[in-house]
């Protein structure tokens, strides 16, 4: 009997700290959730909205798949990610979300080869049989076709990748899939993948730190990272055959491409003939009818404008935070989306 | 007036005993059914991956996300491998401090110099250790792998189980030194009238008298190895192919299931996925669980002996 009663006490002792967790949602707080990539630019964004109109944000930066999934769950306002919804996703939210481009971002490929400061050129193709462990060492004829005049070691290839599922991840992955077709065939795209050679670094630091110390060690960084640590990266060819160095002019340009009307579009391999190949959107996602879980009309329309200041005033603070910011014709799709908006079917914006 | 005042100090004071009676059972019930309430949880949301993939699930040796392939042989053998050679490698250390600190050198500054730091070994942040054993050991075992001719990657098994063998000293060695500190003074003053040295005192009367309470220690230390999260997934390379050699295997690169679960859980966006990653949990959980029940088994025979 007594085990019995201080059992219930107990359940109930727990049952009152939860249920006093979930009671203190704030009102007047736009809530976010998702990549860690976009977090800065967010952060920066966001500070000067709430100076300027007086409405606070509030973003956890949980990776992508967890902004997704409280998005589901719709205990936030928006998302963001550097992947549009996958399949399952969508099915299992059930109605139209949009989703609208905030700025895009780039993957580099850095190296650590003695003798190559800089300027190391590679082929999409020729990187994906690195990660592959196909090509295994530095003087291989493949690279030396592309890096005339360079004089590569013979020094063995050690190949860094992520090894936390990211947004980082899928991007290279996305890239590779399209210009390799072993890549596709045996390994594929996702925020994490089954990796048939090398290192796994946790974090943009870990894979930083990793290519650093190793000696014939290629890795994978943003963009953004690389230029604040001073890490040398590669020109990567692109589908017109130019080899591109990576900057937040030629990451813009890529997206500087007829762009599909809901912007899902994986802008890796670009068919711009200037944009750098191995780049993606960040987006945030917000519900097409705003009209759920007994929200007010003016949340809906406080939280359409923060996006539609995102994708205007917002973008000059991309370029001090090494983000790209969004394209013309990037700009153009993001307005239209916006203005697809609804709130009990009517638009809001 | 004199005897009602009596009366009334001893009932509040049997109120007293039954108020705190029932506070003691109440914590203890909570923790009981957070831990019952962990394993459900567990069981529940690795259901679908557990029917699914079956039992193979354990010995499955390829990890793939994207063609959702899941196997935790390599993670398994990855826990086990790192967490046993840290203990191997702590023992020592622990023991040493243990009985320095408890038999030879119990009282002093030098005494109280050497038990802070230890405690301040288990204070540090694991990511702490992470990050200095990627810029400051993973060289020095790059150039020892350099000499022992195995691919010279730094980071691996090997390193893995340096920072945790340093991480879990605390654990054993406080446990140990607080042990040899109650074991009864005429034990020892026993032997020493017998003409016994300092270290046959240790060896004969010390050492058999707390040897499952340091067994215990050491069971605490590999429990906390197993778990190891942030420091294992910077320093042990991530990868979860399985090489040939157990050179290879030893000093190259591998992964534990808790720094799967670490890394990969918040950007696992399909349901078996996630669930596979929680059935990971389930499996370390159980792990845990059959260690301690041999450890505590072997605590029972020694003490009988």
């Amino acid at each position: 009997m007594k085990v019995v009663k201080s059992l219930q006490l107990a359940i109930v002792a727990i049952a009152s700290i939860c249920l006093s967790q979930s009671a203190s949602a704030q009102d007047n707080t736009l809530l976010g959730a998702g990549s860690t990539f976009v977090y800065p630019l967010f952060s920066k964004i966001f500070s000067e909205y709430d100076a300027a109109k007086h409405v606070k944000v509030n973003y956890q930066a949980i990776g992508s798949g967890g902004g997704i999934l409280q998005l589901t769950n719709k205990t936030v306002d928006f998302g963001g990610s550097d992947a549009p919804l996958n399949e399952e996703q969508d099915k299992k939210i059930g109605v139209p979300v949009l989703h609208i481009p905030m700025a895009s971002g780039a993957v580099v490929v850095s190296y650590n080869v003695p003798g190559v400061a800089t300027g190391l050129k590679l082929s999409g193709k020729d990187l994906a049989d690195i990660y592959l462990g196909k090509i295994t060492n530095w003087n291989s004829p493949l690279i030396a076709d592309a890096n005339p005049g360079v004089k590569l070691p013979d020094l063995g290839i050690v190949v860094v990748h992520r090894s936390d599922g990211s947004g980082t991840s899928f991007i290279f992955t996305d890239f590779l899939t399209k210009v390799n077709e072993e890549w596709a065939k045996k390994v594929g795209k996702a925020s994490a993948v089954n990796w048939p050679a090398g290192l796994g670094g946790k974090g943009n630091a870990g894979v930083e730190g990793l290519v650093k110390q190793t000696p014939g060690a290629i890795g994978y960084v943003e963009l953004a990272y690389a230029i604040q640590n001073h890490m040398p990266f590669a020109s990567v060819q692109n589908k017109s055959g130019k080899y591109i160095t990576p900057t937040l002019e030629t990451t813009t340009l890529s997206s500087n491409v007829t762009l599909p009307a809901d912007s899902k579009v994986s802008l890796t391999n670009t068919d711009n003939a200037k944009g750098y190949p191995i780049t993606s959107f960040t987006w945030a996602l917000i519900y097409k009818e705003q009209n759920y879980g007994g929200r007010s009309a003016e949340r809906a329309k406080q939280l359409l404008e923060l996006m539609w200041y995102n994708i205007h005033e917002g973008q000059k603070d991309c370029a001090p935070l090494n983000y790209a910011p969004l394209s013309k014709s990037a700009v153009k799709v993001a307005e239209k989306i916006l203005k697809s908006a609804t709130y009990n079917g009517k638009a809001i914006l | 007036m004199d005897k009602n005042k009596r009366l009334d100090l001893s009932y509040s004071q049997m109120k007293w005993e039954t108020i705190f009676k029932r506070i003691l059972s109440v914590m203890s019930a909570i923790i009981v059914i957070v831990v019952a309430g962990v394993l459900i949880t567990l069981v529940v949301e690795s259901w679908p991956s557990i029917k699914s993939l079956g039992i193979g699930y354990l010995w499955g040796k390829v990890w793939d996300p994207v063609n959702n392939i899941y196997g935790a042989y390599p993670f398994l053998i990855g826990t086990l491998l790192t967490s046993f050679t840290a203990l191997i490698i702590s023992i020592p250390f622990s023991y040493a401090i243990a009985i320095y600190l408890g038999e030879y050198n119990p009282k002093g500054w030098l005494s109280d110099l050497l038990k802070n730091t230890i405690e301040l070994i288990a204070a540090v942040p694991s990511i702490i250790y992470g990050f200095w054993a990627l810029f400051v050991l993973v060289p020095v075992v790059r150039s020892l792998e350099t000499k022992i001719h195995v691919a010279p990657y730094g980071v691996g098994v090997f390193t893995a189980s340096l920072v945790l063998a340093v991480m879990i000293i605390p654990y054993a060695a406080a446990l140990g030194t607080s042990l040899i500190r109650m074991v009864p003074s005429p034990l020892k003053e026993g032997a020493y009238a017998l003409g016994a040295t300092r270290f046959e005192v240790i060896r004969s009367v010390i050492l058999p008298y707390t040897r499952s309470g340091l067994f215990a220690g050491i069971l605490l230390s590999l429990g906390r190895a197993l778990g190891e999260t942030m420091a294992v997934t910077v320093l042990i390379g991530n990868t979860s192919a399985i090489a040939n050699t157990f050179k290879d295997i030893f000093f190259g690169p591998g992964n534990t299931m808790a720094s799967v679960i670490a890394n990969e859980f918040a950007e696992a966006d399909h349901a078996l996925y996630l669930s596979a990653l929680i059935e990971l949990g389930l499996v370390l959980f159980f792990v845990t669980v059959i260690i301690n029940l041999i450890g505590k088994r072997i605590i029972t025979r020694y003490t009988n002996n």
